[in-house]
């Protein structure tokens, strides 16, 4: 789906599908995908389970390999340019990317080796910092609350300062705290020019993140809604049209 | 450079893991110790049936090692949902094959250079000898070239610690084979001349198979 702004260049693009389709082996995930993402852009996603929202972002994050298609992130072809798109992407997901037997410390040293960061030390006291980790640094990330985990997922997420940013269900699990500071970073993050991609069951949460709403259904596309014009409950009507699970 | 310094990244987390953990070495050593234990005692004190079955025992031993100590190459990974973290990170997927490699095959020569003079002991053998820990030390790096593909592979399948010693002990055989052979050969005290063609054997193995496991390891690892 287009993003209906004609103005848009292709190098405001930071993301651009055309015909994606992905299949597990009969199973079709995706199925003829088209987007277009611009710098900056706050996308939601929403969709019930088995949509395809985790394989999107999975081919985002350059993950898995498409079936057909064609997919550009910030015009590089993930077949050639895996490494350099990956070292442009931040990934929040469920799942923390975390080693438990290493303290948060540990985790944020061996990613930061993977990105290759300049002053390591100084920016993994930033991020940490940031998601308020920094007395529990030097604690081994099994012994942590999962909020707190999550918090430490957040921060390596951040860590090599990504102008993407994929999230991935990322409240799931979370207490409260937790949340209010993941939203918290994103929405101070809505000052800059990274572009945000946010698959979510909480539609109140695409509504007040998202500055552009996708349906996601069966692999498809369903609807989409540009600006910010949907309230609440005009959404969880065309949610529950477009996916056939009430809200 | 880059790669090398991913490389040891890599292999510096597992080992570092592995030592606060102690799960693969405490376990894996306990067992190879068992086993060696259990063959002596089952072979008894018969000192020429000892040397005729030693290079056999031996490799039996290793390859048990090395099927337990590679099944969990991947496995923490997955568990804690870190092989996505890693395929993210700007990182050729090689260097992930090599760094975990690594810290196989250092986990696998710890537990070997503990397991070596204790079989030495028991069966009163001269095993700790050059020609013996080069044969261990190469037909070692076969077992993890080979083994860390095939681990990456079985993770994704429901009876992983099943699927890997299908997979592994068959394409394994030459290397069996090769340094059986070659131990019985250096046990009797033959000359590096005549070691040499089974040695070549499990070089070569070891080459082809570090060449084409990293080649392929991006296919097994993605889907």
């Amino acid at each position: 789906m287009d993003n209906g702004d004609t103005g848009s260049t292709f190098q405001d693009q930071v993301i651009e599908i055309q015909g994606l389709t992905k299949a597990f082996g009969h199973h079709l995930a995706l199925r003829g995908l088209d987007l277009k993402i611009r710098q900056g852009e706050k996308v939601a996603i929403l969709g019930p389970n088995g949509a395809g929202k985790t394989t999107l972002i999975k081919v985002l994050a350059t993950i898995i390999n498409i079936t057909s298609g064609k997919v550009l992130i910030t015009g590089l072809n993930p077949k050639d340019n895996a490494e350099e798109i990956r070292r442009q992407i931040g990934v929040i997901t469920h799942q923390t990317f975390l080693y438990g037997n290493l303290t948060a410390n540990e985790n944020l040293e061996f990613y930061g080796r993977m990105y290759d960061i300049p002053q390591r030390k100084k920016r993994i006291n930033e991020v940490a910092d940031m998601v308020r980790m920094t007395p529990r640094l030097y604690d081994r990330v099994n012994t942590l609350s999962r909020g707190m985990q999550q918090r430490i997922a957040i921060a390596r997420a951040l860590l090599h300062k990504p102008t993407i940013l994929l999230l991935d269900e990322p409240e799931t699990g979370l207490d409260p705290q937790a949340t209010s500071i993941l939203w918290e970073i994103l929405n101070v993050e809505r000052e800059d020019k990274r572009t945000i991609f946010l698959t979510t069951h909480s539609l109140e949460r695409g509504l007040e993140i998202g500055n552009r709403l996708l349906i996601l259904n069966q692999g498809k596309f369903a609807y989409e809604e540009s600006g910010q014009t949907l309230s609440l409950a005009d959404l969880k009507q065309i949610y529950q049209h477009y996916s056939g699970i009430e809200v | 450079m880059k790669f090398w310094h991913q490389v040891i990244s890599i292999t510096w987390k597992d080992t570092f893991s592995e030592i606060r953990t102690r799960e693969v070495i405490s376990s894996v050593l306990v067992f190879t110790l068992l086993v060696i234990v259990i063959f002596n005692f089952a072979f008894g004190a018969n000192q020429e049936t000892l040397r005729l079955v030693a290079p056999g025992i031996l490799w039996v031993t290793f390859t048990f090692t090395g099927v337990l100590s590679l099944n969990r190459a991947f496995i923490p990974e997955k568990e804690q949902g870190c092989l996505e973290g890693l395929m993210a990170c700007p990182i050729s997927r090689e260097a992930i094959y090599v760094g975990k490699m690594l810290a196989s095959l250092l986990f696998m020569l710890i537990i070997e250079a503990i397991a070596l003079p204790v079989f030495a002991f028991l069966f009163n053998l001269p095993i700790l000898t050059l020609p013996m820990v080069t044969i261990t030390i190469l037909a070692t790096i076969g077992f993890v070239a080979v083994g860390t593909l095939f681990s990456a592979l079985a993770i994704n399948t429901r009876a992983r610690e099943m699927v890997l010693p299908i997979l592994f002990l068959p394409v394994m055989v030459p290397v069996i084979i090769s340094a059986v052979n070659a131990s019985k050969m250096a046990l009797s005290g033959k000359p590096w001349s005549e070691l040499a063609s089974w040695i070549q054997i499990i070089g070569v193995f070891d080459i082809i198979f570090l060449v084409v496991s990293c080649l392929i390891f991006t296919y097994a690892i993605e889907e």
